[in-house]
């Protein structure tokens, strides 16, 4: 048993010559002994072993490697392995048992006569998945800065979390140095970049930070980047998470994820899109919230004002059916290419559905679709902004007619001039509405830009999907995309 | 036992110590910040007449937007030249 002072943290260099790495747990190696006490005697081998320290047998040509530092530094995947060592570093490696590759490896004729010709070799224990966690934290563990947090063996840990206000009402998975180690190595980044600055404490985040919060929200670590990406946008001044969050309105960060990630990942964009199901879409929206509640400090109640919240404040994220559209995706009509991937988030509130059933023209499901907007937020609000959600069987109505983007924006949006005087101020008996100076005049439902498109939703049924909006742009938030790098 | 890493920035925002109520506002100023939310204007502009009456100097200021806060250099006009400040909200 070792103590923790002894346990190597550093990279050990190995000895220079041959080496050959071993483990007593292994048929091969010890079928093997026999050549390697051969070997160190005609050809200065060193043996290390990784479990029995007196195998295969006590001597000065053995080295224990007690803590698999050897073996989990120059990446040792098989016992046995031969390796060649110049300056501490291995120049070839050969693993397994190979009479004639041994020979010709070491320069060394006649060994193991009476052995087999060949053994495969048997899994380092470096390797064994009951270890490999427990040695990338002792190994890898020192690059994480965080504070570490002891739960005590008698508290439930699932419990503990809660009772640390770390959680957005839902379990959150701990985030142990393992697992935190394992979300690292979905991105190249160093843990301890600073990705952004989080409201409302104005706290700077790194990349560590974000791993742990995607590791509670049960992201995997392959949507680390699509994470990172939207942390970075929706910290940006022109997205203006503060304003988000302290607003009393029902809004929240809506992510979608654009370009060929959203496919690696297995994001949805089909069936059930902007609902509950997919890992991917379930748990990047809410890793995103947590960074806001635990690293920015915003939560319900304290910066966070909203009168009734949403649903999808729990986090939403989802991707555009590219593949199935016959437009160009909403990446692509905010200057981005097809094949760079992207996050683009939109302050909204929750999503209505729409419906038209019957529409077999595009002119008709336009229209129909900006009489629907015309009550999006409330009747009398005019200059606001949406976010659609088109249905696989309404854009069909589009692709068969060879609308493209612009026209059906332009046609939507001739549709959705209003006439002031309907909106102003105690029309139709109604107190709300714009200031009596806009009367006379029209105004549009949705400021110029304002209509954010996707494609997304199920192969069935005559529906699609949208969002209210918040403050428009300049004075509340910008809709905002980001590329995900890795 | 289980160990695992602080999701959180790991530090709170400083607290502050309130400052003490005035005895009286006579002879003080007032700042009245109207976070350009509608109406705000006309709550500000009766708080002005009381504060008036009793004796205070009030200074109004507008925040460009009340969907985001205070813009630094605001922040730093209101405390310098006020001494005490009343924000509207209001809808």
């Amino acid at each position: 048993m070792h103590t923790m002072a002894e346990m190597t943290t550093a990279k050990p260099p190995l000895p220079d010559g041959l080496v050959a790495i071993v483990k007593e747990d292994c048929p091969t190696c010890v079928l093997v002994a026999p050549v390697l006490a051969d070997l160190a005697d005609r050809a200065s081998m060193t043996t290390i072993t990784q479990d029995n320290a007196a195998f295969p047998q006590v001597a000065d040509w053995v080295v224990h490697d007690h803590d698999l530092a050897y073996s989990w530094f120059h990446e040792i995947d098989t016992v046995p392995t031969l390796l060649r060592v110049v300056g501490g570093e291995p120049t070839e490696r050969l693993e397994g048992w190979k009479r004639e590759d041994w020979e010709a490896f070491t320069g060394v004729d006649g060994l193991g006569v009476d052995l087999p010709d060949w053994r495969p070799g048997c899994g380092s224990l470096s390797v064994d998945p009951n270890r490999t966690d427990e040695l990338a934290v002792r190994f890898s563990g020192s690059t994480m800065s965080s504070r570490r947090v002891e739960i005590a063996a008698l508290e439930d840990e699932w419990e503990a979390l809660y009772d640390r206000d770390w959680s957005d009402g839902l379990p959150v998975v701990p985030p142990t140095e393992a697992r935190v180690l394992r979300m690292l190595e979905g991105t190249t980044r160093a843990p301890d970049e600073v990705v952004a600055v989080v409201p409302p404490d104005l706290a700077d985040v790194t990349v560590e930070k974000i791993a742990i919060n995607a590791v509670m929200a049960g992201c995997k670590p392959d949507y680390l980047p699509v994470v990172i990406a939207a942390v970075e946008a929706i910290c940006t001044d022109d997205f203006n998470m503060h304003g988000v969050l302290a607003t009393t309105m029902d809004v929240g960060p809506i992510i979608i994820v654009n370009g060929p990630i959203a496919r690696e990942i297995g994001m949805n964009s089909g069936g059930n899109v902007l609902g509950q199901g997919n890992r991917a879409n379930a748990t990047i929206g809410r890793a995103v919230q947590l960074v806001v509640r635990n690293v920015g400090g915003g939560k319900p109640g304290g910066v966070d004002r909203s009168a009734h919240g949403s649903p999808h404040k729990i986090g939403l994220a989802f991707a555009e059916d590219e593949v199935g559209s016959p437009w160009n995706s909403l990446a692509e009509s905010r200057g981005f290419d097809a094949e760079q991937s992207t996050v683009t988030v939109w302050c909204g509130g929750g999503p209505q559905v729409f419906v038209d059933q019957l529409s077999r023209t595009p002119e008709s499901l336009t229209k129909h679709f900006a009489n629907y907007l015309k009550t999006n937020l409330a009747p009398k609000m005019a200059m606001m902004e949406t976010l659609l959600v088109i249905g696989p069987e309404h854009m069909s109505r589009y692709r068969d007619a060879g609308w493209d983007r612009a026209r059906f924006l332009a046609e939507l949006d001739s549709h959705l001039q209003l006439e002031t005087d309907d909106l102003i101020r105690g029309a139709d008996g109604i107190d709300e509405g714009l200031p009596e100076a806009f009367s006379g005049n029209t105004i549009g439902k949705f400021w110029p830009g304002g209509i954010h498109v996707v494609h997304a939703g199920g192969a069935t049924g005559l529906f699609s999907m949208a969002f209210s909006g918040w403050v428009p742009p300049p004075k509340g938030s910008v809709c905002t995309t980001k590329e995900i790098t890795r | 036992m289980t160990t695992v890493l602080d999701p959180t920035s790991e530090s709170r925002p400083e607290q502050r110590e309130l400052v003490l109520r005035p005895e009286s506002l006579d002879g003080l100023t007032i700042g009245l910040l109207d976070i350009s939310k509608p109406r705000g204007d006309v709550f500000l502009d009766r708080v002005e007449e009381k504060l008036t009456d009793l004796g205070a100097s009030v200074t109004r200021f507008m925040k460009p937007t009340f969907a985001k806060p205070a813009p630094v250099d605001l922040r730093h006009e209101i405390a310098t030249s006020c001494d005490a400040v009343i924000e509207a909200l209001a809808d």
